[in-house]
Formats: structure tokens, sequence, C-alpha cells
């Protein structure tokens, strides 16, 4: 069981937490809206908190926030908030300021997700994936037809 | 010399109106469209439109051959991305950032983005300046060079007071540089007699500060 630290609520932060909770790992979830907490509680039969997870408000960048959050004792950091720039930046602050040992980044743009990649990061890309998919689709015959 | 200059506030543009005047060449980079088209009615072809923390927006700028980048944008991360890709994807050997919040200060020094300016920090550091409360204010730090300037006030009873400047113990590599008194400053000789109630502007190598400060605290 590892303690794995998600900043960012979103659709994606949101799901890899409950699954990662469900499959007994320690999860503690960063976001600076309130709000999306309940992407966390919404179909489930225990609130977040009593199913053992971990919710913190505050902004991403923060270091207080990230320290509130457990950072220091994260084994793993998944940077997922919607903005590219905010999540390239807080995933090395967790490498270089508080060594997290695993660090895993959500880059909506290919062109950087590769770069930073190439720079030792551990990068994933959601539109690549599409992109991808798409043309999987495209290549197999028609549904139904 | 090509300087490339992100985010078209009123820094950015106004660097950029200033840098156009001095006859530099200047590309300025504005992701936001009513600002660009402004500034486009304005500098024509010197503006691009454009998110300039992507990779095919700052090649379109000619970032390749920038000699300088100036990241100047409403945000901290996106100028430490920007001054980082430039560094480390494009050898750009010169670049400059702005810092918005003086609390993210420590990520561009984790991040070895130097050097990043905060509009806070300098008037903080002009207060200093001009409001006599501090005893100690740091007028300008050159890690590369390994240079400070501080301004000190020289304190009642202190060990410096009423000695000659040549006979001040400060430590090798610092050196007094300037003495303020009565509204004036002037460069002291050897045998300047430093009073309590001067000012004094000392020169050092880094590390130094406290054996030099100790000379003009008042005894404890």
């Amino acid at each position: 069981m590892s303690f794995v630290l998600i900043v960012g609520s979103g659709r994606v932060g949101s799901s890899v937490a409950r699954n990662l909770l469900a499959g007994g790992h320690e999860v503690s979830v960063l976001d600076g809206d309130p709000l999306s907490h309940e992407r966390l509680d919404a179909g489930q039969e225990t609130s977040w908190e009593a199913a053992g997870g971990r919710f913190t408000i505050g902004q991403a960048i923060e270091r207080d926030a990230l320290v509130e959050a457990g950072i220091e004792k994260a084994d793993v950091f998944i940077a997922a908030t919607n903005g590219d720039n905010t999540n390239l930046t807080i995933a090395q602050i967790a490498q270089r300021m508080f060594n997290v040992p695993r660090v895993l980044v959500r880059v909506m743009d290919p062109a950087r997700a590769e770069w930073y990649s190439s720079q030792g990061m551990e990068t994933i890309c959601p539109t690549s994936y599409a992109v991808e998919m798409f043309e999987k689709a495209l290549a197999a015959p028609e549904a139904g037809s | 010399m090509y300087v490339v200059v992100i985010g078209g506030g009123k820094v950015g543009l106004n660097l950029t109106r200033e840098l156009l005047a001095k006859g530099t060449e200047v590309t300025l980079v504005e992701s936001r469209r009513d600002r660009y088209l402004r500034m486009d009615a304005e500098l024509g072809f010197v503006v691009q439109y454009g998110d300039g923390t992507e990779l095919w927006v700052l090649e379109r700028a000619g970032i390749q051959r920038a000699d300088l980048v100036v990241a100047v944008t409403g945000d901290d991360e996106d100028n430490i991305l920007i001054c980082q890709v430039a560094r480390d994807k494009y050898q750009v050997e010169r670049f400059i950032s702005r810092v918005n919040n003086p609390r993210n200060r420590q990520y561009f020094e984790l991040l070895d983005i130097r050097p990043a300016f905060s509009a806070t920090d300098l008037i903080l550091r002009l207060i200093e300046h001009e409001v006599p409360d501090y005893g100690l204010v740091h007028l300008l730090d050159l890690p590369d060079e390994q240079l400070e300037v501080i301004e000190i006030i020289v304190c009642e009873g202190c060990r410096a007071a009423g000695l000659e400047v040549q006979q001040l113990e400060l430590p090798e590599g610092s050196i007094v540089i300037s003495v303020l008194r009565d509204e004036g400053g002037f460069v002291p000789k050897g045998d300047t007699v430093i009073n309590a109630g001067d000012e004094v502007l000392v020169c050092l190598d880094p590390g130094l500060e406290p054996q030099v400060t100790a000379l003009f605290e008042a005894a404890k």
C-alpha cells in the first residue's frame, strides 16, 4: 500500500482517486474548489472521508497546501489539475523540493508532454490517446455495417 | 540583439515599446485575443498571437535565435516553464522572468530560473531604502558574479563608529564603497572617519555579511 497525493479533483483526478482508494491505497486529494469534493462522493455509498480518503482545499502551487495534503510523506504524486503549466510546475516541485519517489503528470499538449518526458518526467498525455483512438476507430470497419 | 517577450500586459508592452525605440529587434507574444488585436494595431508584425508556453508558438516567434527571452505573463507557472523550455530546449543563454507572487520565488530558485524580478520585492526594497527602520538593505545581489552590495546604518556605540575606514576590521573580500551622510554621498578615502548615524555601502563576497554587519551594529 502506498500513499498517493492527487492534485486536481476533476474527472480524471477524482476517478483515479476513488479507484486507488478502493484498491487499498491511502489517498489524499488537493483541489482549490470545495465543490470538486462532490465528484469524489458522487455515486458512492459513503462519503469520501468515511471511505478513508483525505481531501484538502488549497491552491496546487501553495507550499502550505501541498504540505497540509501530505506531500512530505507521499510515495506517489499525481498532477492532474486542468492546467498543463500548473501540473508541470508542481510535478517538479514534488520531485525536487519534496523528493517524492514517483511523480506522474498529466499534460494535454502532446509536444510538451513529449519534451518533458525526454527530460525524465513521467508524463501522461490524454490528447495523444484520443488521437490514437480516433485513428484506430476510423481504420476499423464502421460498427453495424 | 533579438529579444522575445512573452506576455503583453503593462510590463511586456512597455518593455517592447522601449526596446523598439532603442532599435532592438523584438517579438511580443500575447495569448489574449483582445489584447493582441489592440497591440497589433499599434505595433503590427512585432506582436504575435498565441500561448507562449506552447512550443510551436515559441518556435514561430523565433526562439531558436533569441539572445534574450523575457517572461512577463501574469502567471508564475507560465513564466517558470517558458524560461525552463527556453534554456533547456532552445539553449537560449539569457532570460529574465517576472515573479507575480513573491511566495512563488522559492520555485523559481528551485528550478534555477534566474534572474527573477518581483515588483513587490522591488517596491519593498525601495521602502527599506527610504524608511530607515531597517538597519540593513540588500541593494544588489549578483550570485553569478559572487558579489553583493549592502547598505548599513552605523549604529551609536558600534565598533566602527569613530574609526577611519582603513582601521575597520573588515574581512578580506569586502570594502566600503560609499558613505552617505547629510543627504549626500561620497566615496571614502582611507582616512575618512566613519560616524554613528552615517550609512555605508559595502561591496562584499557572498557569505561575509554577518562579519561585516557585526562592525556596524550596536554593541550588545
